[in-house]
């Protein structure tokens, strides 16, 4: 990945400031039109989702209070996982981006849902929907690149810190909840910039750590006491579970913006942006993986992370249904809809980490673009 | 004896009470720590949604159909139900569409035994969301939420000898209510019911009945052959209605014309007034509109309700009957002003200041906060 402005080759440079309009009313048409069909059919799935969800966490953990017993260790463990991805993906992310607040169900609502994960769901909302989404993939904007522990794009300058960073992110991956709680708080900025004394800051932490007390009490104190034998295995297993968790929703969620294909953008290169421009960023910035209905349920349809990104609050289960119409869009400007199974997806993506984790060579770094015309197309309005 | 009996139980649940909540506390609180993030009743809901405790909820044992255009249902209330007084109504919240949406009803049925079965009767009116799927589209088993019955529309203490209704449409439902609790066993009840047709009079049949036994007198007017009830009308029909303790529901039209005729006879303490239809709207100036603990901020026209307002930006507004009578919308407003549109009031509040205002009536008059 590099800036898309100073690619040897604009993917972007074909398209006039009129094309990137275009675009942008052919997607708000797209969005009217599921809107005006958003209704019964996506309040019934998202109940029979947390039904299906509580009824298996329920079921797992009371399979759990005899997991002494291995078949009942393995099937307990299985089902939480299930459970807790499930929880996490499909429906603790999407309900947090508002996607049901339409049903104006006060125990389904972006405002009133805790999650069951380390990260109070207001501090995640904050970094996660404002900054994350807004400014996606923009260098020095968008956190999320890299969470500002690694360097997954050339354009970002290379630290010896980075020289760690695949054994940063294979951390990461394993306690990926704690790491969303620190990325949420700024916690390696607060205490770089001596803020961590800041009154606000202390608040928001005492929350975290609240929240961490409660979920910890849960899974490795009172449902293991309530195991009596089985203390230590129930332990086992829902520490088994939460490293699943964690370490699939880590992958997919790299599969997001960073494999092989996804574009970055530099900061001034969103000055003035525009409706249709923001679009093309989202479209270009992120990246979708292939595969089952399944799949894509427990990925929580972040598979389909482009048309996530273009509608962030759609029902999820509606992202599906236009992908072949967005497809399309992108085929007819000719832009590069990026997409693969998921070894592929997340092998590109630790590629990527493991890569960068060394400074740029000299002759990776592409030479200035001749035609300084096209440059800016991303920010046509601006210019 | 009954007082020894009394003391023995006092004696015995003192103690008790004491120790009892600390004890169901703590219980409540290892649940909750168990359940967390979620609370016990989340998992309680799936499988127990009337249960004492639960938000208040009712499921839908029938729909039965009085009117082309009104049903009954018949609602099995959660445990929590504390019962209603004849005449209240219930707020009703119902998903259509995949959408929450509050409207109240009056119950029209006669209070029974606790956790009894109640009825409401909705009548369909042309365009409205709620009335219509209430009506055509309602299943038994239908799991809807309540609130606790509500309203002042009801008998004194000591039922009055001498009663009038007047009604028009389904502005016989809450007066059905006071009239099949037997409340009024023995007075002299009179009934004017205004309804375009003979068949489109809800409880018809029953009203018939129970003037045939000489339970009351029931006047029926069909408006789509006689035209609309006047207050000549009324003077006509009933002479001594001036002397009656007088109920009314019905629209907008009537209840003015009925208030202004018995306040000039200097009689407005007899009359009593339900009003169950939209308001009529008085636009104001607008201004934006910020609901401070949601976060969100809009720019809403002056003929636009903050209720609205609100929801369209994704806010989750308490409602109720969206027509200013329940009271189940309010929310203080911290600063600003908002014009309420039945009469174009203007209501005002300085920082410091929490107003309570009904969101479903008001809108803004310039930029106001609203602590919600």
């Amino acid at each position: 990945m590099t800036v898309i402005q100073k690619k040897p080759v604009n993917p972007i440079g074909h398209l006039t400031a009129e094309d990137i309009e275009i675009i942008g009313k052919e997607l708000d048409a797209l969005r009217d039109r599921v809107l005006a069909e958003r209704g019964e059919s996506d309040a019934r799935y998202i109940r029979k989702v947390i039904k299906t969800q509580r009824s298996l966490e329920m079921g797992s953990r009371a399979v759990l209070l005899f997991s002494l017993f291995p078949p009942a260790w393995l099937i307990g463990t299985a089902g939480l996982s299930i459970a807790k991805i499930l929880e996490n993906m499909e429906i603790g992310h999407n309900i947090l981006h508002g996607q049901y607040d339409f049903m104006r169900d006060p125990k389904i609502h972006s405002t009133t849902w805790e999650w069951d994960h380390v990260s109070p769901a207001d501090q995640w909302k904050h970094s996660h929907n404002q900054l994350h989404h807004t400014y996606t993939n923009v260098l020095g904007k968008d956190n999320d690149l890299g969470y500002g522990i690694m360097r997954v794009d050339e354009d970002q300058k290379w630290h010896p810190m980075h020289l760690g960073q695949p054994l940063w992110n294979f951390l990461n991956a394993c306690f990926f909840e704690y790491g969303i709680a620190a990325y949420d708080l700024e916690l390696g900025r607060n205490l770089q910039k001596g803020r961590h004394k800041a009154p606000e800051f202390r608040a928001r932490a005492r929350a975290v750590g609240r929240k961490i007390r409660r979920q910890v009490l849960k899974d490795y104190v009172i449902h293991p006491l309530l195991s009596g034998p089985s203390f230590l295995s129930t332990l086992a297993a829902t520490f088994t579970a939460n490293m699943i968790r964690n370490v699939w929703s880590h992958s997919v969620i790299m599969c997001g913006h960073f494999p092989n294909g996804v574009e970055t953008f530099s900061k001034t290169s969103i000055e003035g942006e525009t409706r249709g421009e923001w679009y093309l960023r989202q479209m270009l910035g992120s990246a979708n993986i292939s595969g089952s209905r399944l799949m894509h349920i427990m990925t929580g349809n972040l598979s389909f992370q482009i048309e996530h990104h273009l509608f962030p609050d759609l029902p999820s289960k509606r992202y599906q249904e236009i992908a072949p119409e967005v497809r399309a869009l992108f085929d007819r400007y000719g832009l590069k809809y990026t997409t693969g199974p998921l070894p592929k997806q997340v092998a590109s993506a630790w590629w990527k980490v493991i890569r960068l984790s060394l400074p740029n060579r000299r002759t990776a770094m592409p030479a200035a673009p001749a035609d300084e015309r096209r440059v800016p197309a991303l920010a046509a309005s601006g210019a | 004896m009954p007082f020894c009996r009394d003391h023995r139980i006092m004696t015995t649940t003192v103690p008790r009470s004491t120790a009892t909540p600390s004890l169901r506390g703590r219980i409540l609180r290892l649940a909750a720590a168990v359940t967390t993030p979620l609370l016990p009743d989340d998992y309680l809901d799936l499988v127990a949604p009337l249960r004492a405790g639960a938000d208040l909820r009712g499921r839908v044992l029938a729909v039965r159909p009085e009117t082309a255009d009104a049903a009954t249902l018949v609602i099995r209330p959660g445990r929590d139900w504390r019962g209603h007084t004849p005449g209240q109504y219930v707020r009703l919240g119902v998903d259509v569409d995949g959408v929450r949406q509050w409207r109240a009803y009056s119950v029209t049925s006669a209070p029974g035994p606790r956790n009894g079965p109640i009825a409401i009767t909705v009548k369909a009116i042309p365009d409205g969301v709620v009335s219509n799927h209430l009506v055509r589209r309602t299943r038994p088993g239908t799991l809807v939420h309540l609130d606790q019955a509500r309203g002042d529309f009801v008998l004194p203490a000591t039922a009055p000898r001498r009663v009038l209704f007047v009604t028009a449409g389904s502005g016989v439902t809450p007066v059905m209510g006071i009239l099949r609790s037997g409340a009024l066993a023995g007075a002299d009840v009179v009934v004017v019911h205004s309804a375009p047709t003979p068949a489109d009079v809800i409880f018809g049949a029953e009203l018939r009945a129970l003037a045939d036994a000489g339970d009351l007198r029931l006047v029926e007017r069909h408006t789509d052959s006689a035209g609309l009830l006047t207050v000549d009308d009324l003077a006509a029909l009933v002479p001594d209605h001036l002397d009656r303790e007088t109920w009314a529901c019905g629209p907008r039209g009537l209840l003015d014309a009925l208030e202004a005729h018995w306040a000039d006879a200097d009689r407005a303490e007899l009359l009593h007034t339900e009003r169950f239809r939209p308001v009529v709207v008085t636009p104001g100036e607008g201004g934006t509109v910020t609901f401070g603990r949601a976060g969100v901020t809009v720019a809403a026209d002056g003929a636009t309700p903050l209720l609205d307002a609100g929801e369209a930006a994704g806010v989750l507004m308490p409602s109720g009957c969206r027509m200013g009578i329940c009271f189940g919308c309010v929310l203080p407003l911290r600063s600003g002003a908002v014009r309420d549109l039945r009469n174009g009031a203007l209501t005002t509040a300085v920082p410091g200041d929490g107003v309570v205002i009904q969101t479903c009536v008001s809108a803004a008059a310039g930029p106001c906060h609203i602590d919600h």
